[in-house]
């Protein structure tokens, strides 16, 4: 891929303060997100995902946040130093965002139209007119039937998909170059998922917007996702390609989220749960955070931190598995059948293909 | 909406029926014969029973009750014991003073309260929003007549910025200017439970709006605080202050009969305590139902005001 770089996220550390210390959820997050990929990222809850993501857009409370460290470089700037006013012109302009509880995003008390048009009146300058123009051509965009006449409705005579739909045309509504979507299909149910999932690939195509997408989905993220980052605990432990994660996973952690997965397959029987629980980021980390849930631990995972260890171009993991003079380990059967279908299909194909279907029967 | 109202206004008929006899009882319970207060204090015992006929009140409880609610319906409130003259057009001639004080109350308080709640809730945990907070504390502790002494001595007695009492001054001179100069100390008595209370609630409910999603995605859009504060803060706001105002309205009631007592002022809460200490009873009937309806209206206004500020209410 040599398409630019839209997002550039270096070392960023979040921490709150708390009445019971400081919890210090995000430490040292780095990404990139290039122009026009979907960039997922994975974990389990209270990993950080919402938070760094947040951090992007300034949406943290301004009471209780320390951005310990890091630069967010948006445009050739560092969008932590803007002041409130110029982050203002960025936030739904530039970069817009899409919510997990379309029930309780929108304002229960404005017209859903109005709510459209108004990041149009806000940095694009439209007038009252071409704003309510603009926001029904947009409604129609993303499938609101009669979007004349949806306009004057308020968001309690939508069904959540719908009001999903509405949230998307407010972030889609000035082309945004980057789409934040954190977890936008959790609360809607299974047919309703796929066609909001359908309309965000549609729409990126079209559009040609960058997206990060939060889930703990795997098969959303097989279904979404050019470039897939693990967080635990704070810190990405692994980012690569789809293929890469889905079918050569380096990382213990993402071998327990992989075997986690539910699958279609017969003869499965009881799925797979990672043993323990996620470390409490109000107490320091010692060695590899994961180190007390994880089955192939090696001694130094309880002492030292984990460098982040090349695997290719475009794969990283943060595993002492990957260092030269780590023991060879045997992955779980489940990884171990994934890595064997990655090496016939690379050998088959002459380039890096998508392997495609990452998800083996989706656990949508 | 019209049904709606329609239906709310003839089920209040019940409702002030059993007010009236509610209120009936009770004032027939309190101690004191309205008798001993018309006769000499030497009358025979044939004329007190003269007197009392006279006043109607020799008959039984549900008779007089019954008499008083024909009367009532025909629009016949009875007459004033001391004065002789009827009831109504008393009332009417007090509700002036009293919406003039009641109003100018509400206005001041939430005036001010309404800015001074945003304000504490945007500065949550500054040294300004302590101060508020801590202000309107003292501000719902602090007793009407306590208050009103103390302005009164303060205002009145030593600065003499202020008349003590009254409503217009001795000869007359009844100048809106002069009305304003006599409603300062009153409205500042009466308003400063409601300038506290509503801040408080203000203050709270502001808080709770800027912890809702809507208001993380109107940020998100990249709108302005002054944008997200009036069109998506203030208004979502704006539902649960209406209760609050629902239930300021019937407590202004006895608040003002406290301070109309301290101010003189020549309101329905002065003839209150009047008619209790010359146990008028006609007139505390009269009294009695007027808040209950005025109660009654307020609750229909307060909720139809729901209805105009929140769209998922509908009354159809
Ligand atoms: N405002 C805050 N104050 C204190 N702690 C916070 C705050 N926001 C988040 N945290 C903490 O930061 C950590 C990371 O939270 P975050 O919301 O990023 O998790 P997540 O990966 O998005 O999880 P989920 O999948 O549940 O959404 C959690 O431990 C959370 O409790
Ligand atoms: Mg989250």
């Amino acid at each position: 891929m040599t398409n630019p770089i839209v997002l550039d996220v270096n070392n960023l550390a979040v921490s709150f303060q708390t009445f019971e210390g400081d919890v210090k959820a995000v430490r040292g997050v780095s990404f990139q997100l290039k122009k026009g990929e979907t960039l997922a990222i994975v974990g389990e809850s209270g990993s950080g995902k919402s938070v760094s993501t947040k951090a992007i857009n300034r949406l943290l409370p301004v009471k209780n946040t320390l951005i310990e460290s890091g630069e967010i470089l948006f445009e050739g700037k560092d969008l932590l130093q803007l002041s409130e006013k110029d982050m203002q012109k960025v936030r739904g302009n530039d970069i817009a965002m899409i919510f997990q509880d379309p029930m309780t995003s929108l304002n229960p008390t404005m017209k859903v139209g109005k709510q459209i048009a108004e990041p149009l009146i806000a940095h694009i300058g439209l007038s009252k007119e071409k704003a309510k123009a603009r926001a029904i051509e947009l409604m129609d965009l993303v499938g609101i039937r009669n979007p004349n006449e949806a306009y004057k409705r308020y968001p309690h005579q939508f069904s959540g998909g719908m009001r999903q739909r509405v949230m998307i045309a407010i972030a889609l509504a000035c082309e945004p170059k980057i789409l934040i979507a954190d977890e936008p299909t959790t609360a809607l149910d299974v047919t309703i998922q796929a066609q909001i999932l359908d309309l965000m690939n549609k729409l990126k195509k079209e559009l040609d917007t960058s997206i990060i997408f939060i889930t703990h989905d795997l098969g959303v993220v097989a279904q979404m996702a050019d470039r897939v980052a693990v967080m635990y605990a704070g810190q990405i432990v692994e980012v690569g390609t789809a293929d890469e994660i889905f079918y050569n996973p380096m990382h213990p952690y993402t071998w327990g989220l992989l075997a986690s997965m539910p699958t279609l397959e017969v003869g499965k029987k009881q799925l797979y749960t990672i043993p323990g629980s996620p470390p409490n980021l109000l107490h320091p980390v010692k060695g590899d955070a994961f180190a007390p849930r994880n089955d192939y631990a090696l001694g130094i995972d309880f002492v030292e931190e984990p460098d982040l260890f090349q695997v290719t171009e475009t794969h990283y993991a943060k595993t002492w598995l990957l260092h030269p003079d780590a023991p060879s380990v045997i992955p779980p059967e489940e990884v171990r059948r994934r890595k064997e279908k990655y090496q016939t299909v690379r050998m088959g194909k002459a380039c890096g293909e998508r392997i495609g279907g990452g998800a083996i029967g989706s656990g949508g | 909406m019209k049904k709606y109202i329609a239906k709310r206004l003839l089920t209040a008929i019940p409702v002030l029926l059993m007010i009236s006899i509610a209120a009936f009882i009770m004032i027939n319970l309190a101690p004191g014969d309205p008798t001993n207060l018309y006769v000499m204090p030497d009358a025979t015992p044939e004329q007190m029973e003269a007197t009392r006929r006279a006043l109607g009140l020799d008959q039984s409880y549900p008779v007089q009750y019954m008499r008083w609610l024909t009367r009532a319906l025909r629009g016949d409130l009875g007459i004033s014991y001391s004065t002789r003259y009827p009831v109504l057009p008393i009332l009417v001639s007090r509700i002036g003073p009293t919406v003039a004080l009641m109003g100018t109350t509400l206005l001041v308080s939430y005036i001010i309260a309404i800015p001074l709640g945003i304000i504490s809730a945007r500065k949550q945990g500054t040294w300004v929003d302590t101060l508020l907070t801590g202000g309107a504390f003292i501000g719902v502790s602090i007793p009407n007549f306590f208050l009103g002494l103390g302005l009164i001595y303060i205002f009145a007695v030593q600065l003499k910025w202020f008349p003590t009492g009254g409503m217009l001054e001795l000869g007359g001179n009844a100048s809106i200017l002069s009305v304003l100069h006599h409603l300062v100390l009153p409205v500042a008595v009466l308003s400063t439970f409601y300038i506290a209370n509503m801040t408080r609630y203000v203050r709270s409910t502001m808080i709770d709006v800027y912890g809702e999603n809507y208001i993380r995605t109107a940020t998100a859009k990249g709108l302005t605080k002054q944008v997200i504060l009036t069109r998506h803060g203030i208004r979502n706001a704006l539902i649960p202050i209406i209760t609050i105002i629902g239930t300021d309205l019937p407590r202004l009631v006895g608040g003002a009969i406290v301070t109309e007592q301290i101010f003189q002022w020549p309101g329905l809460g002065r003839l209150t305590i009047l008619a209790i200490n010359q146990r008028e009873y006609p007139m505390l009937m009269a009294i009695t139902l007027l808040s209950a309806v005025v109660v009654l209206l307020v609750n229909l206004l307060v909720d139809m005001m729901y209805a105009v500020v929140d769209p998922r209410i509908k009354y159809d």
